[in-house]
């Protein structure tokens, strides 16, 4: 066992030996996916490779699959490259996206986080043929997710395009983009067990997607500069152990609600936020009236425990959640929370430190306040 | 239960017991007072306080806690190897201190930020995060010292009077100055960059700031008027004698005893040559936006009075008045003088003889008189009057 618990999935997830083993055995071959020669072929065969496992995830055409440097550049892409001029989003999506469309329309969401579909109407009535709906599937601070199915279906009978940021569900929930019905999916590999700096577009069948960044013309035109081809072989095998592991995430869901159970039973300073409503199986973001999330971060990290408050910056410094905000405007819980992010390496053990060192800090910090 | 000795911090447990938050800007000093105590086995836990929007700063060698302090503090942490956290007090920072900057010069007065800096978001708000982190000490890279006392806690000047930081602590009270060690206290400058080097710290050779950390150009004004707008009013300059000199753009650009820079150069006597009788700011009139000059004798002041006094001495002066040596300004040698307190935290300071330049918005800090080096505290000067006879 050791000595550190790791509960911050939702920043990172540690790397699966599946991935592992697929970019090693892919750092010897030299070969670059554009060249003629047979070391290009076999460069080439295993990014489709990659191609078809990512695709296979979230029941996308192989075809669909556009590999960039990861969940950021991918959500950059479609909100510039869909060719709508008029962007609609929520007020809880992440920064790769508020901050690429920073004049986007930004929907209120319900206490519970989940979006509110009658502004949605409203925000379309006028017509969509000009606009692109861009709402995450899962959000990384709550786990809440999203009605995706009906965001797509209000979405089309306007005319608009709907994009997902899918980065942190695929891996953790089934993704079925055909059925959902989105047009433009947002992956990140290190999410689900990848390597970092890897990602995908997934761009429905027969739509048009302008390039922002031109070049040598990789990925159909779509997205230029070589491949980063052990990354995306990383990614691949990835993808398709997570896929495999699917069912795993009911014994995680099990002891993230074995936390939460520890929570509702401290005592009425905690709030679990989007308890309310569908979540990730893994996420639980819990508030501790008067503690300064950022404290609290402190203090875990100091007892061993990996946990995250907010949206850290490259400093290291902690805003402020804009998620819980728009949840709770107002709201002084939104400073004093922090996300609980667990996954398949978690165990039973993990959980009773996690909870005693939860508890531990509930109880001095209530007695502070006293 | 074993019982321990007092450690090197006077705490009664082995060092490794002992939870150390150090408060690192990224400088030398604070790195390496976090490293003697890392050195030494304590549980040190290093924090860095984002305080202001660096991007919006100048990014500048020499001032305190700039953008880039924050990554030289966390490269400290890592090769000494104890975890280091980055707080956000951007808020709060602009709230308690730089605010108060901006309406303290809009009075008419020179305010001392790094007091308010180390009196709220340092001593007060880091100090509690502290305590929630089970801390036993916090410590800073300060120059002062702190001495146990037969009465507890006492504050006293460092043992290097180049470096001295007492001035900018006496608003620390006592029960902060129970939880505070200043480890550098009793060290020599060239004894910290000693230190540095040993460790093999980069920053070694850094610059000491010298700065107000976020006006790191120097130009106050300029941030006042960003800060305010409109609050800047020109106004007119006047003689003592009441003869109008010229204009002004706004208070916010003098402080009382600045000699450059009026504008207006000296008066020329009766045969004409000029300059011969060198003008200074001897008060601030925010209300008729007015900037009066005059001669150096006109700055001459026997009276001081102060408000939220904070008393490190053992028994308040009271009505009685007891004998201090007083610094008016961070960069004067102390005066000779008498403190007398009232119960409302206000006291009134009887020089022995007149001092010149005396602002509102700086800090009176007394010490005791003689050899000794003790603070006994200080407070925030509010006002002044000529003599003893015209009070």
């Amino acid at each position: 066992m050791s000595d550190r618990v790791y509960a911050d999935y939702n920043a990172t997830a540690p790397l699966r030996d599946e991935a592992r083993s697929a970019m090693i055995g892919a750092m010897d071959a030299v070969g670059n996916p554009s060249s003629v020669h047979g070391a290009g072929r076999e460069a080439r065969a295993l990014i489709e490779m990659a191609r078809r496992q990512v695709a296979g995830l979230i029941g996308a055409a192989p075809q669909s699959v556009v590999f960039t440097s990861g969940g950021t550049e991918a959500s950059a892409l479609a909100l510039k490259g869909c060719g709508r001029s008029r962007i609609i989003t929520s007020a809880i999506e992440h920064e790769a996206v508020l901050a690429a469309v920073p004049e986007a329309v930004r929907l209120p969401v319900d206490a519970q986080g989940v979006l509110d579909l009658d502004a949605l109407q409203a925000a379309l009535s006028g017509g969509g043929a000009d606009c692109l709906v861009s709402v995450q599937w899962a959000n990384n601070e709550t786990g809440v997710l999203q009605p995706i199915d009906r965001i797509a279906e209000i979405a089309h009978e306007h005319g608009a395009l709907f994009h997902s940021d899918a980065v942190q569900a695929a891996g953790k929930i089934p993704v079925d983009m055909k059925a959902a019905g989105v047009d433009l999916l947002s992956l990140s590999a290190h999410k689900m067990g990848g390597p970092a700096g890897v990602g995908a577009l997934v761009v429905r069948e027969g739509l048009d997607l302008k390039a922002v960044q031109s070049g040598g013309g990789q990925e159909k035109g779509r997205r230029s500069g070589t491949e980063n081809k052990i990354g995306i072989i990383g990614f691949g095998a990835a993808a398709e152990a997570s896929l495999a592991a699917l069912e795993d995430w009911s014994r995680v869901s099990a002891l993230r609600d074995r936390f939460d159970a520890a929570v509702r039973k401290a005592g009425n300073g905690a709030r679990i936020f989007s308890s309310g409503a569908a979540r990730l199986p893994n996420t639980s973001c819990v508030s501790i009236s008067g503690a300064r999330g950022e404290t609290q971060v402190i203090a875990m990290d100091l007892a061993g425990i990996a946990v995250s408050s907010g949206s850290a910056c490259s400093s290291g410094k902690v805003r402020p959640s804009h998620v819980l905000d728009a949840m709770d405007p107002g709201s002084p819980d939104a400073e004093t929370a922090i996300r609980v992010s667990i996954g398949w390496e978690t165990t039973e053990e993990d959980i009773d430190r996690l909870v005693a060192a939860w508890c531990d800090l509930y109880n001095r910090s209530s007695a502070d306040q006293q | 239960m074993t019982a321990h000795t007092l450690n090197s911090l006077g705490i009664a447990k082995a060092p490794k017991d002992t939870r150390v938050v150090v408060a690192m800007s990224g400088g030398v000093d604070s790195s390496v007072t976090a490293a003697l105590m890392a050195e030494q086995g304590y549980d040190v836990v290093g924090i860095t306080l984002q305080l202001y929007d660096h991007g919006a700063a100048l990014a500048k060698k020499g001032a305190c806690c700039a953008g880039l302090d924050i990554h030289d503090a966390r490269n400290v942490a890592d090769a000494l190897g104890f975890p280091h956290y980055v707080l956000d007090y951007e808020s709060r920072f602009r709230q308690e201190v730089i605010d108060d900057f901006a309406d303290s010069y809009l009075r008419g007065e020179t305010p001392i930020p790094c007091v308010r800096c180390n009196q709220t978001v340092k001593f007060r708000d880091l100090l509690a995060t502290a305590r929630e982190l089970q801390a036993d000490v916090l410590c800073t890279g300060h120059y002062v010292r702190r001495i146990e006392g037969e009465n507890g806690a006492e504050l006293h000047r460092a043992i290097d009077p180049q470096k001295d930081q007492s001035y900018f602590l006496f608003a620390t009270t006592r029960e902060q100055l129970d939880f505070l060690r200043f480890p550098l206290g009793g060290m020599e400058k060239e004894e910290t960059r000693e230190h540095a080097r040993r460790f093999g710290l980069a920053i070694a050779d850094k610059p000491d700031s010298q700065d107000i950390c976020f006006v790191p150009n120097g130009r106050y004004a300029e941030l006042v008027e960003k800060l305010r707008p409109g609050a800047a009013e020109p106004g007119e300059i006047v003689h003592l004698d009441g003869t109008v000199l010229g204009r002004h753009k706004g208070i916010i650009h003098y402080t009382i005893g600045q000699r450059k820079g009026l504008g207006i150069g000296g008066r020329r006597d009766e045969d004409g040559n000029p300059d011969t009788d060198a003008l200074y700011v001897v008060r601030l009139d925010p209300a008729a936006s007015k900037v009066v000059v005059g001669p150096r004798e006109a700055l001459g002041r026997e009276i001081v009075y102060v408000d939220q006094l904070n008393w490190l001495g053992d028994a308040l002066p009271g009505e009685a008045g007891i004998p201090i040596e007083v610094k008016l300004r961070s960069a004067t040698r102390p005066a000779t003088a008498r403190i007398y307190s009232d119960s409302e935290g206000r006291g009134r300071i009887l020089l022995d003889t007149p001092q010149h330049g005396i602002a509102r918005g700086q800090a009176a800090v007394f010490y005791t008189p003689g050899e000794s080096t003790r603070v006994l505290g200080g407070g925030w000067i509010t006002g002044t009057e000529e003599s003893a006879a015209a009070a």
